[in-house]
């Protein structure tokens, strides 16, 4: 069974998940997107709110850099696509390969240790939690106040605008949506949010490192995806509930199957675990339907 | 008022499959006239359609759309003016989303788009209103998605959709080919009716000789990227199908002349 300790800090990178899931979800899903810049822009919030934080900045503000900085690299991304008519995965590799190299620059090494500064969780740990109940109800507070500022926005006026550019451009365009014009302002809100995860991540685990995003994407799908199985997204607010279940999901198994002896899985498999459960999560709905329509045809 | 002036555009420049779709294509269209577009495959109907919208940009030429010269603006820049309704009951709404949805996305074309919740109380009586005037019961389906509806109803939507704002020009392109004949014609009675109701300016393209003469008050016909002849008032009055046959076999042949003294 799960320890205490890790139950909680499964919920805990699952709730900052569920970010790079909303993220995933807007540029995905409501955009039809396939962004990878999230594997570049969740170690840049990271290096932001580190280095600034470092500096001497407030942990809040340095994470609203963050957040600032994930939207401009998503932008990056979205112009390169919009604009100079590159290939929108080619475009967001494109973004991503150079990222590393301005994290590097951001921070003037690989890593940078948080341990002993002052971040946006220090204040909380005087209320009484425990230590490690104290992420993940700072991180719910947060993903809550997330998921209803994006589901307001997807009822804006704005919002429909957006969805409606994803789900069919030349209607859009028909009435006057300027298409290029959402899917830059889109994936620059889907990176701020992975942004956000990334500081936030940074902040919980103490230390911000240039590697950290290896695999944010492939992560952020699963989490997608097993939502969508679980809640079947038939509206906006659905979709976005789906996103954080499924990201705590995803965590939680993930701490199931390391803390399982007889599985013998240790850390260094986890990317393979995950690689597994994000292709059981895309085929097993379709085998699903399949059996069920094998099935009504031999009915019939 | 809508004109086209000598309108030339051509698909596929300097490769070997040139193709000039539009060759010279000039047409004004008056404050409330209601125009049908004939002409074979290829002549240019769609592609015309496509300019006046903004989807495709003219290699030369000037449209202008009320004294506005729109030849070089983007489609969601003349969307403001310009009302369209697709040959695909698909593509003129969104599936994912609800009916009140799309309809919000429509009252707001050509607008600018804020903040505020899209789907507005004070809407809500508009698009029952007009839902109800489809008698298709679909103004107690507001919630629901677009995609639960045939392609006739999404098709008549569409159509609600582009007359919900005012326009200079409402472009229907072939959209009840794609219809089963009794549907096709309860949207071709509803395009009448709402463009009689709302006094529209609109061009219709259509496949159905027939149907550009029974629909509308002028009847043009295209071939080669070019308007052939263009008819109005007492000539096309007591013009039947045949009559039209007969000018468009004429303007073939002498194409075909034409031909035959450039080659011989």
């Amino acid at each position: 069974m799960l320890s205490e300790i890790a139950f909680y800090g499964a919920l805990e990178t699952g709730l900052i998940y569920g970010l790079v899931a909303f993220g995933i979800y807007l540029s995905f899903r409501v955009l039809d997107f396939p962004d990878l810049t999230v594997d570049g822009s969740f170690p840049l919030g990271a290096a932001v709110a580190a280095v600034l934080i470092l500096a001497g900045w407030n942990p809040w503000f340095a994470t609203g850099m963050a957040v600032l900085a994930g939207m401009a690299a998503g932008a990056v991304t979205a112009i390169l696509n919009v604009k100079l008519n590159i290939l929108n995965l080619l475009a967001s590799i494109l973004t991503m390969i150079a990222l590393y190299s301005v994290n590097l620059r951001i921070m003037g090494r690989p890593n940078l240790a948080l341990l002993t500064e002052e971040t946006v969780l220090t204040p909380w740990y005087d209320l009484g939690l425990s230590f490690h109940q104290v992420p993940v109800v700072l991180f719910v507070i947060v993903v809550l106040v997330a998921l209803i500022l994006l589901w307001r926005f997807m009822k804006s006026e704005t919002g429909l605008a957006m969805r409606a550019t994803g789900a069919n451009a030349r209607m859009a365009r028909a009435q006057g949506i300027a298409t290029g014009g959402m899917i830059i302002l889109g994936v620059a809100l889907s990176n701020g949010l992975v942004g956000l995860a990334g500081a936030l991540f940074a902040q919980s685990q103490g230390a911000a490192d240039v590697t950290m995003g290896v695999g944010v994407i492939v992560i952020g799908l699963a989490s997608l995806i097993g939502g969508e199985a679980v809640i079947t997204p038939t509206s906006v607010v659905r979709a976005l509930i789906a996103c954080v279940i499924g990201a705590i999901m995803y965590r939680l198994a993930i701490a199931f199957a390391l803390n399982a002896d007889v599985l013998g899985l240790q850390a260094q498999d986890l990317n393979l675990i995950t690689a597994v459960l994000v292709t059981l999560a895309i085929v097993l709905p379709g085998v699903r339907s399949n059996l069920t329509s094998r099935f009504s045809r031999n009915k019939a | 008022m809508i004109s086209a002036t000598d309108l030339t555009l051509t698909f596929g420049k300097g490769t070997p499959l040139e193709n000039p779709a539009l060759r010279g294509m000039s047409l004004t269209v008056n404050q409330g006239e209601f125009v049908t577009v004939i002409g074979s495959n290829g002549a240019g109907k769609s592609t015309f359609l496509n300019a006046l919208a903004g989807e495709v940009l003219v290699d030369s030429g000037q449209i202008i759309v009320d004294g506005m010269d729109v030849t070089r603006l983007s489609t969601h820049k003349r969307a403001g003016q310009v009302a369209r309704v697709f040959q695909d009951p698909l593509a003129g709404t969104c599936e994912g989303l609800t009916i009140e949805e799309n309809l919000a996305l429509a009252i707001k074309r050509g607008q600018l788009r804020g903040l505020t919740s899209a789907v507005k109380k004070q809407y809500l009586g508009q698009f029952r209103d007009s839902l109800s005037s489809l008698k298709l019961g679909l103004e107690n389906r507001l919630g629901d998605k677009m995609g639960l509806l045939s392609g006739g109803q999404r098709q008549a939507v569409s159509l609600l959709m582009a007359s919900l704002t005012p326009s200079s020009i409402l472009l229907l392109d072939e959209h009840t080919a794609a219809l089963d004949p009794k549907t096709a014609a309860f949207v071709l009675d509803l395009t009448e009716k709402i463009i009689d109701e709302r006094k529209l300016t609109a061009l219709m393209v259509t496949h159905s000789m027939k149907q550009a003469l029974e629909v509308g008050s002028r009847t043009v016909m295209l071939h080669q990227g070019q308007v052939v002849f263009d008819i109005a008032g007492k000539d096309r009055e007591g013009m039947e199908v045949k009559d039209l046959l007969g000018l468009f076999e004429k303007q073939r042949g002498l194409e075909v002349d034409d031909d035959s003294l450039l080659l011989g």
